[in-house]
């Protein structure tokens, strides 16, 4: 069976973004980027599987600017086989890129892809259900556990009140959540390697999906602020406000 | 405008949520019609049916939508889809699950997570862990939207919509529900309570949350933890309060042994008042606490639960 991985260039998690002076957009001048974090679980779960025998083949695919090679390399050091990078001139939006995604599972027909949950930048959690919409196959979203059995996956999901276990025909869809594994470091010698592994560069054109974004942004602020309170002595102290200042107790 | 409502339910009881999504469509303005999928779901719907606003709704009751497959659901959705203008769902795991969906199949973005709404096409929501808030602005035929719900005052119960029956559409047969394990509790569920005790990385281990469970049953508070908390195994991860776990907005938040991180503090920094107990004064979650009590807390926990 093969996996494929879509991994996302994002801003280094460690990073605090600010917002640029104009409120046009957040500013990643000099910021430090790396692979989106779920996405990296998903790699990593990927070459596990791949390990375990249950995979033959994980291919990397990557949709951004150039530099989103850096990301797929990273991936091949993990542990991943090749590499498909497809450079677009703007940010693709969620739906460009699920449509893409299709494009790519219909060329490489996978029989799982795993995705992360969401990326640390946009917050949207939703390309990997649209890729699910888009060719009809399951979803198991939030995944803390896969468990691929003949022709079916069982995922143990993240919900709001525990956990859920689903069982889904494949190829199915997998989104990861944070507990799913711990990744890997990546080693130099893995690195050297990765170099050498095959890289197919791509453009949206080949796949005959237009880039085109019907949702813009007007404006992009900082959040309100908190200032901060007083420092109190005591319990006491604490449980006098609570109730007689803040009026939150009774 | 007409607005179609997906409510979040578990069989039995509308989750409170659904009272905030409302709200959000009120301030988008138009007819409020809330679907409700599930199984068994006569009582659902006449809750839903009394939400202040809602002028419709539709009910469809049937095994495959008891467990909210999001195959299913999504399905379902799109069928009843046509003449709406804005389709909204809470931004659960369970919205989040099934409404991108909904999205692709009508070749439409979704607008994830909403907190405000400017106008019927433009909207804001936090972006990078809530450090940037962004107003994006939707043309396309459809808005799909969902909502953080507490962003949103809940709508009242003085409705007294119409309940309609809608057809089921077929299994889609490529998944199945195979087990849950729900986390039972007799305190209020994090997201909705009026009041939030949370423990960190301070609390040394999972045996003296119990410090933290006898001062939130005084309170009649919900518990939750930090990143730190759960990654260290002291608690299971649906407690967790975070950027990756659950957004609250308590009228009282108590942080207990919370260094205050980002990524935690995206989760709770809407809070109407927070009190912040560490030891370490030099820690970030002061720099946000109205009310911050330097001290250990093996000593402060005690004492603040004798004293309520």
């Amino acid at each position: 069976m093969k996996i494929l991985v879509p991994v996302k260039r994002v801003v280094d998690y460690n990073v605090k973004v600010r917002v640029k002076a104009d409120h046009s957009d957040v500013d990643l001048t000099n910021v430090k980027m790396d692979i989106n974090p779920f996405c990296d679980i998903a790699v990593e779960e990927a070459v596990r599987l791949k390990e375990q025998g249950v995979a033959t083949e994980v291919v990397v695919v990557s949709i951004g600017e150039a530099k989103a090679e850096e990301q797929i390399r990273r991936s091949m050091a993990i542990g991943a086989d090749r590499g498909i990078l497809i450079t677009t001139e703007q940010a693709a939006s969620s739906l460009t890129v699920a449509k893409l995604l299709k494009a790519v599972v219909e060329q490489e027909q996978p029989g799982l892809v795993i995705l992360g949950k969401q990326s640390i930048d946009t917050d949207n959690n939703q390309t990997g259900q649209m890729l699910a919409a888009l060719t009809g196959m399951a979803q198991g979203t939030c995944a803390s556990k896969v468990t691929v059995e003949g022709d079916s996956v069982q995922v143990v999901r993240e919900i709001d009140g525990g956990l859920q276990t689903v069982g889904l025909k494949l190829p199915a869809i997998v989104t990861t959540d944070l507990r799913l594994n711990e990744p890997r470091y990546v080693k130099l010698p893995d690195i050297m390697k990765a170099k050498r592994k095959p890289l197919d560069k791509k453009t949206p054109a080949d796949f005959s999906v237009e880039v085109k974004n019907t949702v813009s942004t007007l404006k992009v602020e900082p959040p309100a602020q908190r200032e901060a309170g007083i420092k109190v002595g005591s319990v006491a102290e604490l449980i006098d406000k609570l109730k007689n200042e803040a009026k939150v107790l009774s | 405008m007409s607005i179609l409502v997906i409510a979040e339910h578990n069989n039995s009881e509308l989750a409170p949520v659904t009272a905030s999504v409302v709200a959000a469509a009120a301030q988008i303005g138009g007819e409020i019609t809330v679907l409700i999928a599930g199984k068994n779901t006569a009582s659902v719907a006449e809750s839903a049916a009394k939400l202040t606003g809602v002028n419709k709704v539709l009910h469809c009751s049937a095994d495959q939508y008891e467990h909210a497959l999001a195959e299913n659901v999504a399905a379902l959705v799109v069928s009843a889809a046509s003449g709406y203008t804005h389709i909204l769902a809470a931004a659960t795991t369970s919205g989040k699950n099934f409404m991108p969906r909904v999205a692709a199949i009508l070749d439409v973005e979704q607008i994830s997570e909403i907190i405000s709404v400017e106008s019927a096409d433009t909207f804001k929501r936090p972006i990078y862990a809530g450090n940037a808030i962004a107003t994006v602005q939707s043309n396309d035929s459809v808005k799909v939207l969902t909502v953080r719900g507490t962003s949103f005052d809940a709508v009242g119960n003085e409705g007294s919509a119409t309940i309609e029956e809608l057809a089921s559409v077929a299994d889609a047969g490529v998944s199945q529900f195979i087990s849950e394990e729900l986390a039972v509790s007799d305190r209020p569920e994090l997201t909705s309570a009026g009041i939030v005790v949370s423990g960190g990385r301070g609390m040394q281990n999972g045996d003296n949350f119990e410090l933290l469970y006898k001062v939130a049953d005084k309170l009649g508070a919900a518990v939750g933890a930090s990143r730190a908390a759960v990654d260290e195994g002291f608690v299971p991860n649906d407690m967790q309060v975070g950027q990756t776990g659950k957004i609250v907005a308590p009228e009282l938040y108590i942080a207990v042994g919370i260094s205050g991180q980002i990524q935690h503090l995206a989760g709770m920094k809407d809070s109407k008042v927070i009190v912040a107990i560490n030891k370490d004064e030099e820690a970030p979650i002061f720099q946000v606490a109205d009310y911050g009590l330097v001290a250990d807390l093996f000593d402060a926990l005690p004492e603040l639960e004798a004293a309520l």
